[in-house]
């Protein structure tokens, strides 16, 4: 064993900086962020526009501003971190191996380990697109680094591929940048992403966004030439007959985020089949004792201040562990999504721990208007909230009072979407 | 008579509102909102829509090649691409600080453009 630490922080984005700052806070004396990349920060060096921080900050900042105010705390506090440093596994006990070009292969216990190693861009391999494989096919978020970071245009004329966030960013950002951004396509009837970018990154700049339409064809040799795209029936086929050609040279894909958990896998992590990240309780710990998780890993976030909060509860709740002050276990409630909710994190509740409020984040499965989420307890309406809309890009976000939980021998916590009234 | 329907961005809960001149106070009637700051984002957006620029331009003696910018205000939306002309040719040299004014009063928008990172 090389050296050994408190806590172990995996991954120096967003949510391993506030997990690393929120333990320090809490008097945890040795922590290692470790960083698979060159620079702390993770995705927000190279999420230059603007709409950070409204939650925690009370303004709007870009994602460099953002980072920077953490970057900065975290140097104040002196917290250790290795940079270009890959995490190869992690074992039952807590051993956390590493390797850079420095120490080599090392070795270090941790007595809690934080899961932050955030998540990965679905890429065209998954997506099984027919044609040839050209060069000028991206995805958003590689061409977001290669505009924003390392100063690279990625091509003139553009089609995108699913009306994530960061595709829709990357169109204004492209048009900005003198190109031409032909047409978002998206093959579900309703935008994967939040409404202020679709106002904002395409509509300020007329560009469409085709609703129940995917790309059927790419063409091209040496270089992308241009893509085949159709309208897709109410089971996601295309519908041959409305087949239509864009030329362009550059495709660029949006078309979700999944959670990297590799080290989850080896640390024997329990996942959440519908989340794709571990399943935690209102700790943040995951099924192993000692290791938690926040941020993208375990969830996909549409706003970086809900990470934060996250992974400062994940912080604050290793440095208890740590302490050994840690709840008991106590009564464990499961949080379930019920008809119209998805998923629902936290996925456990143990009673005994539970803060003043309870916070549970969730997402929908369809677009609803005018309609309640219900909070039940072992099937009895404790709660709901009226919402003007619901839909699967935006996350829901619901405080219950722990009073509502605390004393009773409940077994289960499900949200959902009310039934009655016009769904659309 | 000016009447818009207007989504609001000013939070993520993205309000659909309608804004049209009428006899309130303000000479505008908004209607969908769920705050104040809707309102007074409806009115703006219908009378005088602004929009922050952010962007990079090119970097010279730093560790990267491109420095992220941002007008520290607002500017009228159909002045975004007079001002993104004028940065194409802007070039400054690392250290820069976060917060540093790299051009004042951009395109005559009386916005500066400041730098949003530190190298």
């Amino acid at each position: 064993m090389d050296k050994e630490y408190d806590i172990v922080v995996i991954g120096a984005g967003p949510a391993g900086l506030a997990a690393a700052i929120e333990a320090r806070k809490n008097s945890v004396e040795r922590i290692l962020l470790v960083e698979r990349a060159k620079e702390l920060g993770g995705i927000l060096p190279q999420c230059i526009h603007n709409g950070f921080g409204l939650h925690i900050f009370k303004e709007e900042l870009t994602g460099p501003e953002y980072a920077e105010r953490f970057i900065n705390e975290l140097v104040e506090l002196d917290i250790e971190y290795k940079l270009d440093t890959m995490v190869l596994d992690i074992d039952g006990s807590k051993n956390v191996t590493m390797i850079n070009t420095r120490d080599g292969i090392i070795t270090v216990k941790a007595k809690a380990v934080i899961l932050a190693m955030g998540c990965r861009e679905r890429p065209r391999g998954a997506l099984n697109i027919p044609g040839t494989r050209p060069s000028g096919i991206f995805t958003a978020g590689t061409a977001q680094r290669f505009v924003n970071i390392e100063g690279y245009m990625v091509g003139k004329k553009i089609v995108i591929l699913g009306s994530g966030d960061i595709g829709m960013i990357m169109a204004r950002r492209l048009t900005l940048e003198g190109a031409e951004v032909k047409a978002v396509l998206e093959l579900l009837p309703y935008s994967g992403g939040l409404i202020r970018n679709k106002v904002q990154c395409l509509d300020d700049f007329g560009i469409p966004l085709l609703f129940n339409h995917t790309v059927t064809e790419i063409k091209g040799a040496e270089r992308v030439e241009g893509i085949a795209y159709c309208q897709v029936d109410s089971n996601r086929k295309p519908i041959a007959e409305t087949r239509k050609y864009i030329e362009c040279d550059t495709l660029l894909l949006s078309v979700g985020l999944i959670p990297e958990n590799e080290l989850s896998k080896r640390a024997d992590v329990k996942l959440d089949p519908v989340t794709g990240g571990p399943v935690v309780n209102e700790s943040m710990e995951t099924s192993v004792k000692g290791i938690f998780a926040c941020g993208n890993v375990l969830h996909v976030h549409d706003l970086v201040d809900y990470v934060t909060e996250e992974s400062r509860r994940a912080g604050r709740n290793a440095a208890q562990y740590v302490k050994g002050v840690g709840a008991s276990d106590g009564t464990v409630i499961d949080v379930k999504g019920g008809s119209g909710v998805r998923y629902v994190v936290p996925q456990k509740v143990r009673v005994d721990n539970l803060e003043e409020k309870l916070e549970l984040f969730m997402r929908v499965d369809d677009i609803y208007k005018e309609k309640k989420l219900i909070v039940k307890i072992d099937g009895e309406k404790v709660k709901s909230v009226h919402r003007k809309r619901l839909t699967p890009g935006e996350m829901e976000h619901i405080i219950l009072d722990t009073n509502l939980v605390k004393g009773k021998e409940s077994a289960f916590i499900t949200v959902e979407v009310e039934k009655e009234g016009a769904r659309i | 008579m000016k009447e818009k329907e207007i989504i609001c961005i000013v939070c993520p809960i993205g309000c659909q509102m309608e804004v049209m001149e009428g006899k309130d106070t303000n000479g505008y009637v908004v209607t969908g909102n769920a705050c104040p700051r809707g309102e007074k984002y409806g009115i703006k957006e219908l009378t005088d829509p602004t929009r922050v620029l952010t962007t990079t331009i090119m970097l010279k003696k730093g560790k990267l090649k491109r420095l992220p910018v941002k007008t520290d205000i607002p500017i009228p939306k159909g002045k975004v691409l007079a001002c993104m002309k004028e940065l194409v040719s802007l070039e400054v040299e690392a250290p820069v600080k976060a917060g540093d004014i790299l051009i004042k009063d951009i395109s005559g928008t009386g916005a500066n453009i400041i730098s949003t990172r530190s190298i």
